[in-house]
């Protein structure tokens, strides 16, 4: 049973998505079993972290009972497909079935009026098939699968309010950046395959000599990759999308983009880990657009009337801190008294964002859902008064909006605080990029807390009152998260986030993956 | 010489195609025709998938009652099952674009793209 975990984890919501459809016509049948699903898959991922954090990677092989099978002419290389879960795919798992449990249980209530909500439930069980096979494969033909698969899902959700030509504006444009995403990911899993016959990335990782077409191949995967994280050249679609879908996909939404991300440091750690002399100029080249990300992304969140679109921007700004504090850490990877001294702590920073910042994020568009569920809009010169009307939804926005500044007793001050250390140490303007960029953030938030929530009651909104009972449960256990993690900041760091740091690190312990040479 | 580009031609049509791609994708303004743009993409990179495991003069790469004579001497099959599965996911994707696409035309009476802007700022 332990053993087929990983496999589970993708079993068990694809069985569910499949089934979703059959229950069309049974009032709020989809949305139940949604829930039950999601929890299901939460559970299984729980058991998965408590396995991998105790016994070490887990190899899973589809077709086989253990991946040191050759094939009968003795040709010993990995042929099957084969599943590697370590310490970050298991993070990065963890992070995605809790964001689907909290998404299911959020949607049970927000699309409620909707209709054709059996697909809803249906897509939302993919996108998390999607992003649980992307941060669970050990082979590179299968992410490029499951990076489709999400993004399939993922645009289909965006674009789920079809009554609204909006919608369907910001779909086409999220599934044409992960298409010609997806395409030049296969593309360069092309050019990989014809030069060393095989996809299985331990394997390659071995192989890698670094010539000319392996540069052309990491550049095209860092590029797409980034561009399907929403880094700033090209992060054009993740305010429009981010705005337009359903606020009970937007933590789902959220994982999908970084497990882009995650791909992104697989690539770079993984998949090119051997060449450590030419990946200082990545890390370099990593760290820059990750100050760019964090700077244009905030300062275009301060100029936005709507609620949403502010905190989309703030999206790609937070982004930038984590590629700033991974870059850091790969920048300094050949260098192992700097990798000790700040890299690794460093890269801490960057990997405990990312779940920060799902949990926080999250939160803020709930809450922004929330507002449009009893106001109808989501201008905020419309909007006032609101606080005595919605006093969970205030709390849960005002927990979620300190945390994003990084104001201490909150989660996002202990990643952002280790990140501003790690970052100084490199480059000093890379730390006062990344503390202008905080303050900036707490002033946007002031602005939409005092045009929402403060001011002079408006006469339309006299009538309204606190959202449904699943939403607020939904936001308040996002709360509850974001002042734990901040509270305790060196419990999540031990267990979870340092041992993804050096499963990321140490590429040995990656390569051996079944006792072959 | 001659030789040279008769063996590589399919990888000089691989790039001709992804630079029409490339070209329809950025440079159209009618929102069928980008989808067919990345069709075009998605095209030169089948073709590349298959270019790659292509052996000359070799049998395709079933086992069950081949002849002799194959045996050592088959196409690449792992290239083929690769594009057989982007092609199949492929499909979908040109569905769904095509069906925003149906849907943009509904809300806002155009195809253009720099009509279809109601998102901004």
């Amino acid at each position: 049973m332990i053993e087929h975990l990983p496999a589970l984890m993708i079993a068990v919501p694809l069985f569910g998505a499949f089934i979703a459809p059959l229950l069309k016509k049974k009032g709020s049948a989809p949305a139940v079993w949604a829930i039950i699903i999601t929890t299901v898959t939460l559970g299984i991922g729980l058991l998965l972290v408590k396995e991998v954090l105790a016994q070490g990677m887990m190899v899973y092989v589809f077709g086989a009972d253990r991946p040191t099978l050759v094939l009968p002419s003795g040709y010993r290389v990995p042929v099957r497909i084969i599943f590697e879960v370590d310490a970050i795919g298991a993070f990065m798992a963890l992070s995605a079935t809790l964001m689907s449990f909290i998404g299911a249980l959020y949607s049970y209530s927000h699309v409620r009026n909707e209709t054709g909500l059996e697909k809803y439930y249906a897509l939302l069980l993919l996108l998390e098939v999607g992003i649980l096979g992307m941060v669970l494969t050990g082979d590179l033909f299968n992410l490029f699968v499951f990076l489709e698969i999400a993004g399939i899902a993922g645009s289909a959700l965006v674009g789920f309010r079809n009554y609204r030509g909006e919608a369907s504006e910001a779909g086409i444009k999220y599934l044409i950046v992960s298409a010609v995403a997806s395409l030049m990911v296969l593309f360069s899993i092309g050019l990989l395959y014809g030069q060393y016959g095989n996809l299985n990335m331990a394997y390659l990782s071995t192989q890698i000599s670094f010539n000319t077409v392996d540069m052309i191949a990491l550049g095209i995967l860092f590029a797409s990759f980034a561009m399907k994280c929403g880094s700033v050249p090209t992060h054009h679609w993740v305010p429009d999308a981010y705005t337009e879908v359903p606020s009970g996909i937007n933590p789902t939404l959220l994982v999908a983009t970084y497990a882009s991300l995650y791909a992104l440091f697989r690539v770079s750690f993984s998949l090119f880990g051997k060449v450590t002399m030419n990946m200082s100029s990545l890390g370099w080249i990593m760290s820059i657009l990750g100050v760019l990300t964090m700077f244009i992304g905030v300062t275009m969140a301060l100029v936005q009337k709507d609620v949403k679109r502010l905190m989309s921007y703030h999206a790609i700004s937070q982004t930038g801190y984590m590629l700033l504090g991974v870059g850091v850490g790969l920048a300094v990877l050949n260098d192992p008294a700097k990798l000790a001294a700040f890299g690794r702590d460093a890269m801490a920073g960057g990997i405990f964002h990312i779940i920060n910042h799902i949990i926080y994020k999250s939160l803020l568009l709930m809450t922004a859902g929330a507002l449009f569920y009893v106001t109808g809009t989501r201008n905020l010169n419309e909007m006032g008064g609101l606080a005595r009307k919605m006093p969970y939804t205030t709390i849960a926005f005002i927990v979620g909006a300190a945390a994003i500044s990084g104001i201490p007793p909150f989660n996002g001050f202990a990643s952002k605080f280790l990140i501003y250390e790690t970052s100084y140490q490199l480059s000093p303007i890379f730390a006062v990029f990344a503390m202008v960029t905080s303050v900036l953030t707490l002033a946007s938030f002031v602005k939409v807390f005092a045009s929402a929530f403060l001011g002079p009651p408006v006469k339309k909104y006299e009538e309204v009152r606190e959202v449904p009972r699943s939403m607020v449960v939904a936001m308040l256990i996002l709360a509850a998260l974001c002042i734990l993690f901040g509270l305790f900041p060196n419990v999540v760091l031990d267990k979870l986030v340092y041992p993804a740091v050096d499963a990321l690190l140490k590429l040995s312990s990656y390569q051996t993956w079944g006792g072959l040479p | 010489m001659n030789n040279v580009i008769l063996v590589n031609f399919p990888f000089i049509v691989v790039a001709l195609l992804l630079a029409v791609g490339f070209y329809t994708i950025g440079f159209k303004r009618n929102l069928i025709k980008v989808v067919i743009g990345i069709e075009i993409l998605e095209g030169a990179v089948n073709l590349f998938l298959i270019a790659l495991g292509y052996v000359k003069g070799a049998y395709a790469p079933i086992y069950t009652m081949a002849p002799k004579e194959a045996v050592n001497n088959m196409v690449l099959p792992t290239p083929q099952a690769l594009t057989l599965t982007s092609i199949v996911i492929g499909v979908a994707v040109s569905a769904l674009m095509l069906a925003f696409a149906v849907n943009i035309y509904e809300h806002y009476g155009t195809l253009d793209v720099t009509k279809v802007r109601r998102l901004k700022g």
